[in-house]
């Protein structure tokens, strides 16, 4: 077993672990900042396929940017783990079982699987700034212009949802 | 590191994303959830495309390895586009309503 397959294993517990707490922490606080360690654990194995660019951006744009607007409106809202709404037992064993049957069944389907591709850890140009940049503005430059647009509608968007008297003003 | 790990690894965030959107019912934890399950998508796709620099058709071409990361990339795109207005869409609801429950919108119910 060498370093890099430690290191895999300890990424991968460390994100399904952080997962789980995420979805069973009472607090709303508790379950952003575990998804933040998720997110990190994330952007390690990023960097275990040596695509850092990727790494980097996932760590400015999920656990910087996104993570911290859903802190902001959890503090805004004041949420806590008095105010947390219980589904009932019943329905989140039918939720869990139903849950942990799909997982059953993907793995049990790639079990079946007889491929034995290997990833490229640890090398390779593909992830790096030079390559990427290449590729976005050469063949992908129709998107990306398109994607400025999706930016410019959904600031539009949030802020026409979140004007004060919307509905007042319609009534 | 083998093809199958990195599935495996998906395929069980990608549950427990949906176990959480199963089993809770405040709408930002929910919300969250989502955001875990575009992330396991995420990882896949550049374990798929690690994956494929290795074959003969991506040595052939200097730009074919990184497809699949700038794939990545629109996928970030959209996830800040969608978070942005899902949460302006969450705190208009919690205005109206004054919670965050997502029982309370059976209104289209009857």
């Amino acid at each position: 077993m060498n370093i890099t397959t430690i290191i895999f294993i300890l990424l991968s517990v460390m994100a399904l672990g952080s997962a789980i707490m995420m979805i069973t922490s009472k607090s709303p606080v508790h379950s952003v900042l575990w998804l933040i360690i998720v997110f990190f654990a994330i952007s390690g194995h990023y960097i275990l396929l040596n695509a850092q660019f990727l790494a980097i951006v996932n760590i400015i744009v999920y656990a910087g940017a996104i993570m911290v607007l859903f802190l902001f409106v959890v503090m805004l809202m004041n949420l806590n783990a008095e105010t947390e709404p219980i589904k009932n037992y019943r329905l989140q064993l039918v939720g869990v079982v139903s849950g942990c049957s799909l997982l059953l069944i993907i793995i049990m389907a790639l079990n079946r699987l007889d491929v034995e591709n290997v990833v490229e850890m640890k090398v390779g140009d593909g992830g790096l700034i030079k390559v990427l940049g290449m590729t976005l503005f050469k063949n992908y430059v129709l998107p990306f212009e398109i994607s400025s647009v999706l930016f410019l509608s959904a600031m539009i968007g949030a802020v026409v949802i979140g004007k004060k008297d919307m509905i007042a003003d319609k009534k | 590191m083998d093809i199958k790990a990195y599935i495996a690894l998906s395929v069980a965030l990608f549950t427990i994303g949906v176990i959480g959107v199963l089993i809770r019912r405040n709408a930002i934890i929910i919300f969250m959830c989502v955001e875990l399950m575009l992330n396991a998508v995420n990882l896949l796709l550049v374990a798929f495309s690690k994956m494929h620099a290795l074959s003969n058709v991506a040595k052939a071409s200097a730009t074919f390895a990184s497809d699949a990361q700038i794939f990545v990339f629109f996928i970030m795109v959209v996830a800040a586009a969608e978070v942005s207005v899902g949460l302006a869409i969450i705190v208009m609801m919690y205005r109206n309503v004054h919670t965050i429950d997502v029982n309370f919108l059976n209104r289209l119910k009857n």
